[in-house]
C-alpha cells in the first residue's frame, strides 16, 4: 500500500491533464453560453445576424415583458399540463408491468420480446414520430379517421387536431409512449437490484403478492422514481420535437411548449434574442426550484420514514428477543 | 400465519389480462410504423380510399420519383447526420473515458470536487443556454459547420459517471502498474491497455450516443441553415411543409427512410440498449 502511495504523487497530475479536455468543452460550450444567455436578457439584443447589444435601462425589463406575454404564460400552463398529463399514467403503467414482470409466482413468457417493443418508441427520431402522428390524425382522410369509422365511433369525419383539448392530449399520449417503456426497465433494474432475501423472508412469511409490491418492491423504489421523476421533469419543461412539428405549438397555442416559444421569439418573427434569453433563464430557474423541491419533499420524508423503520425494527427486535427468552 | 393459495380461476383470469395488456401495448407500439411502411409503397389515391392497410402493395418505386424529384435529396441529409453522428460518438466516448480514467486511476488533490461537480452539471437543462451558444458561434463565424454539434459531446458527464462505475468494477491498478514498470507512458496505458478493457461500456454508450445526436432537432435547426448541410431530422421537418402537401405515398416514404436505419440498429442491438437501459439507471 506505502508503495502504491509513493508512485500515485508523482501521477497525480495526470488526472488533471486527462481531465482538461471535458473542463474545456465544458466551460466553452456550457458554461459560457450559460452566462451569455444570461447577460443577453439584460439587453436589447434583437434582429437577424445582430450580436452587439447595449444594457437596457431598466435591466429587468425582458423580464416583465416575457412574464406579461399571454402567450408565455399559456405556453408555461400548457407545458406544465402536457407533461403532467403524460406522466402520471406513464409512472403507473411502468410502475403495474415493473409488478408484473417482476413477479416469480406467475412469470409472463416472452418479456425480452415485450421491453424491446414497448422501448422502440423511444429511439425513433421525435420529429418523425411528429410528423407521422399529424399524418394518422389527418383530416378529412387519415388512418385516425379511418378507424373511427371502422368501429362506428363516428360517420363524418372528425378535424381531430382542430380541437385544443385533442391536440394537447395526443401531444401528452406521444411523450407518454415514447417514454413509459423506458421508465418500466428502469424500474424493473430498479427492482433487480432490492436485496432478493427481502423477498425471500416474505415468502416465507407468506405475504401475498400485492403485499409484496407494496410493502417491499414499491419503498425500495423511492430513490429510483425520484430520480425519473426528475430527468422527466427536466426533460418535459423543454419538451421541443413534438410540440413543435406536431401542430407548430397550435391550434390557437395549445401545443405551445416554452421552449417552442422561445424558439419563436429567437429565431422567426422579430428576432429577439434579448427576450428569448430572458425566457431561457425564467425557465431555468423553474426547473432550478422544482427539482430542489422534488428533493426537499422526497428527501425529508424518506428521511423521516427511515427512522421510523428503525424504530420498528429495533421493537420487533426487543420483541423477538423476548419471545425467545419466553 | 399460513399461505392462502389463489384460486386456480382467478389465476388463469389474471394471467390472462396480464398478456392481453402487454400484446396491446406492444401493437401500440407497431402499429403507426407499420401503417407508415405499408403506405410507403400504396398510391396517394389508395391512401385516399382507405388509409390504413396491412398488406403493402406496388407503387414503392413511383412513390421514390415523387420523393426524390423535389428541390432537396434526402440522402444528403443521411450522409450530414452520419457525419455528425460519427464524429459525436468517437469524441464524445474518448474523450469522456479519460476523464473517467482520471477519476480512477489517480489520487489528485481535486479529484472528489471535481468528481462532486460532475455529479452537479448531470442534469444541467441544455436548451437554457441555447441563445447564448447561437450568438457566441455566429460571432466566431461557426453557424453552418458541423463543429458546434460535434464539440460539446467532449464534456459529457452523463457518461463519465457510467465509464467511472464501470472502471471502478473492471480496473484493476496492478495492470496499469506493470505497465508502468514495463516504461509504458500513462498516455499509451490509456489508449492501449485501459481502452479494451472499457470496450463493452463504450460500446454499450456509443449507442446512445449515436442515436441521441442523430435524432436531435433543436441545434442543427438553430446552427445549419443552408441546405446542403442539412441534417435528416431537419429534412424530416420538410416533409410537412408545402413540397409535399397531397402527395401521401411520397411523405410515408421518407418518413420510412428516416425510421428505417433505426430500426435496422435497434433490432439488432436491442439486447445491448435494453441492458443499457437498465444500466444507466442505477445512479448511487
Amino acid at each position: 500500500m506505502g508503495g502504491k502511495k509513493i508512485k500515485s504523487v508523482s501521477y497525480a497530475k495526470y488526472g488533471y491533464i486527462f481531465s482538461l479536455p471535458f473542463v474545456l468543452a465544458f466551460l466553452i460550450f456550457t458554461a459560457y453560453p450559460v452566462l451569455y444567455t444570461a447577460v443577453i436578457g439584460f439587453t436589447d439584443l434583437k434582429g437577424l445576424g445582430k450580436t452587439d447589444f447595449k444594457f437596457l435601462e431598466n435591466p429587468f425589463q425582458n423580464f416583465i415583458q416575457i412574464l406579461k406575454t399571454p402567450s408565455f404564460q399559456e405556453s408555461l400552463g400548457n407545458t406544465v399540463l402536457i407533461w403532467t398529463v403524460n406522466f402520471l399514467p406513464q409512472i403507473l403503467l411502468a410502475l403495474l408491468l415493473t409488478a408484473w414482470f417482476t413477479n416469480q409466482r406467475q412469470k409472463i413468457r416472452g418479456q425480452g420480446a415485450f421491453k424491446v417493443l414497448f422501448y422502440m418508441p423511444n429511439i425513433i427520431t421525435a420529429a418523425t414520430i411528429a410528423i407521422l402522428f399529424s399524418t394518422l390524425f389527418g383530416y378529412p382522410m387519415g388512418p385516425m379517421n379511418d378507424l373511427f369509422k371502422l368501429l362506428g365511433l363516428s360517420q363524418e369525419p372528425i378535424n381531430f387536431l382542430n380541437n385544443k383539448t385533442t391536440a394537447r392530449m395526443v401531444v401528452s399520449f406521444i411523450q407518454f409512449w415514447m417514454w413509459y417503456g423506458q421508465t418500466m426497465i428502469v424500474l424493473i433494474a430498479g427492482v433487480l437490484g432490492i436485496n432478493p432475501e427481502l423477498f425471500e423472508a416474505a415468502e416465507i412469511d407468506g405475504a401475498t403478492s400485492r403485499q409484496v409490491f407494496f410493502y417491499i418492491t414499491l419503498p425500495s423504489l423511492r430513490t429510483i422514481m425520484l430520480f425519473t421523476l426528475v430527468t422527466s421533469l427536466i426533460g418535459g419543461m423543454q419538451m421541443f420535437d413534438i410540440p413543435k412539428l406536431f401542430l407548430n405549438g397550435g391550434p390557437d397555442n395549445a401545443t405551445l411548449t416554452v421552449s417552442v416559444f422561445i424558439y419563436n421569439q429567437a429565431f422567426s418573427g422579430s428576432y429577439m434574442y434579448n427576450r428569448a434569453a430572458a425566457a431561457s433563464m425564467i425557465l431555468f430557474i423553474i426547473i432550478v426550484v422544482l427539482s430542489a423541491i422534488l428533493f426537499y419533499v422526497m428527501r425529508d420524508k424518506d428521511a423521516a420514514k427511515l427512522k421510523k423503520e428503525i424504530k420498528k425494527m429495533k421493537a420487533a427486535q426487543k420483541a423477538a428477543a423476548k419471545g425467545v427468552q419466553a | 400465519m399460513s399461505r392462502k393459495p389463489e384460486p386456480l380461476a382467478g389465476r388463469a383470469i389474471s394471467k390472462t389480462i396480464k398478456y392481453i395488456v402487454c400484446i396491446f401495448l406492444a401493437i401500440l407500439s407497431i402499429m403507426p410504423f407499420w401503417i407508415m411502411f405499408m403506405n410507403a409503397t400504396r398510391s396517394t389515391y389508395e391512401i385516399q380510399a382507405t388509409s390504413i392497410a396491412l398488406l403493402p402493395s406496388t407503387y414503392l418505386e413511383s412513390n421514390w420519383k415523387v420523393f426524390h424529384g423535389k428541390s432537396f435529396n434526402p440522402l444528403v441529409g443521411f450522409k450530414n447526420s452520419v457525419i455528425i453522428a460519427v464524429f459525436t460518438t468517437i469524441v464524445n466516448i474518448y474523450f469522456n473515458s479519460l476523464t473517467a480514467y482520471a477519476l480512477v486511476a489517480y489520487q489528485w488533490k481535486l479529484r472528489q470536487p471535481f468528481f462532486s461537480f460532475i455529479m452537479a452539471i448531470l442534469m444541467l437543462p441544455a436548451q437554457v443556454s441555447s441563445i447564448g451558444f447561437y450568438q457566441f458561434m455566429y460571432r466566431i463565424g461557426w453557424t453552418n459547420s458541423f463543429l458546434p454539434l460535434i464539440l460539446p459531446a467532449i464534456a459529457g458527464p452523463g457518461v463519465v459517471f457510467f465509464m467511472r462505475q464501470y472502471l471502478l468494477g473492471a480496473l484493476s491498478i496492478d495492470i496499469v502498474n506493470s505497465a508502468r514498470i514495463d516504461g509504458a507512458g500513462e498516455f499509451y496505458t490509456f489508449n492501449r491497455i485501459v481502452l479494451p478493457i472499457m470496450k463493452p461500456a463504450m460500446a454499450t454508450q456509443a449507442i446512445f450516443t449515436f442515436v441521441g445526436s442523430w435524432n436531435n432537432l433543436f441545434m442543427p435547426l438553430i446552427l445549419l441553415t443552408d441546405n446542403k448541410n442539412y441534417t435528416m431530422p431537419i429534412m424530416v421537418s420538410l416533409l410537412r411543409g408545402d413540397i409535399y402537401r397531397r402527395e401521401y405515398g411520397a411523405i410515408y416514404l421518407g418518413l420510412s427512410l428516416t425510421v428505417l436505419p433505426l430500426f435496422i440498429v435497434y433490432f439488432a442491438l436491442s439486447k445491448y440498449i435494453i441492458a443499457g437501459v437498465a444500466l444507466g439507471s442505477i445512479k448511487e
